[in-house]
């Protein structure tokens, strides 16, 4: 059966063609004011790359906080039950899954069946997530991409807040002011947000293995600091962005239920 | 756990009534001055029998109540908390507090009669408090600060939890109420009638003692009430509990919620999940209790807050969580103002709300006796931010749920200061737990 999930992120919506397990197809566009075209044209790129027609996708399935736009989907399951579903499949050992996205970071335990157990969600401040490290990228003036290579070569610990962006960024420019280097700064940045994550997901419980999804999965800064803050090695996917998407597809397909 | 029936459903026959007790009681503490009667403020946890023996005319504002309907009011509310903090109180403080405060600081009433404008606030001529936590210690302090200066009475009730309740500890309390009688006389040049303080006290342990029986009748599948519709039934056991018109009330809503029972008439149609909540919930967003029960067929039935704030439950011999019977009903008759006040202390100290000051456990084990007996699927907790009394231990309260088998949603808000809730997420939450719950949307 070819089934599409949907994920409709806050900064970029992921899609997922799937038959039988097997990925066909994904397609990646960023988000706008304006849903239904980046909805489509990730649609488009994912057929594209599957080399299918619409009519040959059978079911479709909805996530993330925009799921609710997708007007063609069959049904629409909660970030929550996507992501577990998307990380089980890949990784049916994994107990723990924690997903760092664009501006969400949520922890979730499941259990053996791949049901959700409990979950843990981020509140109100971005500190914990994707906006997070763009914010202080910025602020350090390196590319995003740059912030996570960057970090790893630092080897000094300097203790920064991450309660809140906004005072976190204040911290990041009084850190440059007082000559910090940029690399000790970019660890600090990553080590913060890990204490955050790290916090959320003991309220769940973290119990190996763990799989590690979300844009921000592939920062192997943040990973990294994560790793230490766990103390304990994740699993972290090939794609790890489009992992709630699979989940939905898989759903759709009735496989990941 | 998911089956789609549909039950009978029918409106309240008593919920005119609630409405006019409430609207009364807003009334008379407005207009008890026009009628030569007096007016206090205190909070809905002081021993409210014992200023009914000045007379019929004496009103009371009870503060949380207050606040919460300023809460509700979200303009109004915002005004009320920004005033506060003009002031320079900060704005992690008890979020009743500051509505109530705002509400003095701009003098302006929370209640508004349909179709007036809104009135000045109407100062009390003097205060009956009693100290149970950080807050209500000093929440009066400030209102007789701002109100000019206000004789002021409070009643320290920090003996410890019930299961250790001293006779010294009784004395204690006792002691400074029979000190407060006197105040009493004092400060209002009135003689104080026992007669009236005995019908008092025994008015507060039937109504109490009643709106738990209500809300034992939740147990019931389908439950006969949800947790919306209670807050504004027990709300008026926190305005008044030593009523005759508030124990009559409860009366006859148990009458009304136990015919519900006999019939089957449900609170929600499809009623196909059963959860609780806890503490106050955000007063401002109410509609999240009819997004559950419309979307899902998930109905609150209570929650310790909302049965026991003022209900009074008692762990019976076979270690069942019940409501507390009245002394009355155990055929004690009260004699004299010292039985009186020490019946009064004895049944207010053993409060299931009162308990938890002392520590989380107690709240847990409640907590779980009643997801078991109220036969629930999940557990709603609000993280309210707004009441550092009652949150306070809540994160141990959710892993001692999480540990008996109930699964827990939690949700950050503010009971009193809409700015700190993101309905949208909550929302979301809500949709997250219902879908790891495997209940379907209705319309699936």
């Amino acid at each position: 059966m070819i089934t599409t999930g949907i994920d409709v992120g806050a900064k970029n919506v992921k899609v997922i063609i799937q038959e039988d397990g097997k990925i066909l197809g994904k397609g990646l566009v960023m988000a706008g004011l304006d849903a239904q075209a980046p909805i489509q044209g990730a649609f488009d790129t994912a057929l594209k790359d599957a080399g299918l027609a619409r009519d040959a996708i059978e079911k479709i399935f909805a996530t993330g906080a925009g799921r609710k736009e997708v007007a063609d989907a069959d049904d629409s399951y909660t970030e929550v039950g996507a992501d577990a579903a998307g990380a089980l499949y890949l990784y049916p050992e994994a107990r723990t899954v924690i997903d760092v996205g664009a501006e969400e970071g949520r922890a979730i335990r499941v259990d053996e069946r791949g049901k959700v157990v409990d979950f843990a969600i981020n509140e109100r401040c971005a500190a914990g997530a994707g906006a997070f490290t763009e914010a202080m990228a910025r602020a350090l003036e390196v590319p995003l991409e740059e912030l996570g290579p960057l970090s790893l070569t630092s080897t000094k610990s300097v203790p920064m807040n991450a309660q809140c962006a906004v005072f976190a960024e204040s911290e990041v420019v009084s850190l440059i002011h007082a000559k910090t280097e940029k690399r000790d700064i970019a660890r600090a940045v990553h080590d913060a947000m890990s204490t955050r994550i790290t916090s959320m997901a003991r309220r769940v419980g973290v119990v190996p293995e763990v799989a590690l999804i979300g844009g921000v999965a592939r920062n192997p800064g943040f990973v990294d600091s994560l790793q230490r803050d766990l103390e304990l090695a994740v699993l972290i996917p090939e794609d790890p962005e489009y992992i709630s998407a699979l989940g939905a597809a898989i759903l759709a397909a009735g496989i990941g239920k | 756990m998911a089956n789609k029936t549909k039950y009978k459903t029918a409106p309240l026959k008593t919920w005119q009534r609630a409405k006019e007790i409430r609207a009364n009681y807003y009334r008379n503490y407005g207009t008890a001055h026009e009628k030569g009667g007096l007016r206090w403020a205190g909070g809905a946890w002081s021993f409210d029998a014992i200023p009914a023996g000045l007379g019929d005319d004496v009103y009371s504002i009870t503060s949380e109540p207050y606040g919460a309907t300023i809460a509700f009011q979200k303009e109004f509310s915002d005004d009320c908390l920004e005033a506060a903090e003009r002031e320079g109180y900060a704005r992690d403080l008890c979020a009743y507090m500051r509505n109530y405060w705002g509400s003095i600081l701009l003098d302006k009433y929370g209640w508004v009669e349909p179709g007036e404008e809104r009135k000045p606030f109407p100062k009390p001529d003097f205060v009956w408090q009693d100290h149970i936590c950080c807050s209500h210690a000093k929440w009066y302090q400030v209102v007789s600060d701002l109100e000019g200066g206000l004789p002021t009475y409070c009643v320290d009730v920090s003996v410890g939890p019930y299961e250790h309740l001293s006779e010294n500890g009784m004395e204690y309390v006792v002691g400074q109420m029979h000190d407060g009688i006197e105040w009493l006389e004092q400060t209002t040049g009135r003689k104080y009638d026992d007669e009236k303080l005995i019908e008092a006290v025994y008015n507060t342990c039937r109504s109490t003692s009643t709106w738990a029986e209500i809300c034992a009748l939740n147990q019931t599948i389908p439950a006969p009430l949800e947790e919306k519709t209670m807050y504004s039934l027990y709300v008026l056991g926190t305005l008044q509990k030593s009523s005759k018109d508030v124990a009559d009330f409860y009366d006859e809503l148990l009458a009304e919620v136990q015919e519900r029972v006999d019939n089957q008439i449900a609170a929600v149609e499809y009623e196909q999940a059963r959860v609780m909540t806890d503490t106050q919930p955000p007063w401002g967003f109410l509609r999240v209790f009819r997004y559950l029960e419309n979307v899902y067929g998930c109905v609150s039935v209570g929650s310790l807050y909302t049965f026991s704030l003022i209900g009074n439950w008692i762990w019976d011999d076979e270690g069942r969580f019940v409501p507390r019977p009245t002394p009355q009903s155990q055929g004690i008759e009260i004699k004299d103002r010292d039985q009186a006040l020490h019946v009064l202390a004895e049944w207010e100290l053993s409060k299931p709300e009162w308990q938890h000051f002392y520590h989380p456990k107690y709240k847990s084990d409640m907590m779980i006796q009643i997801a078991k007996d109220w036969k629930l699927d999940g557990v709603v907790l609000h993280y309210n931010r707004g009441c550092e009394g009652l949150s306070l231990g809540i994160a141990e309260n959710r892993l001692a749920i999480l540990e008996a088998g109930f699964p827990v949603l939690i949700f950050e808000g503010n009971m009193g200061d809409e700015r700190e809730f993101d309905e949208a997420r909550t929302m979301a939450r809500m949709d997250s737990f219902m879908e790891s719950l495997d209940i379907p949307k209705l319309e699936q």
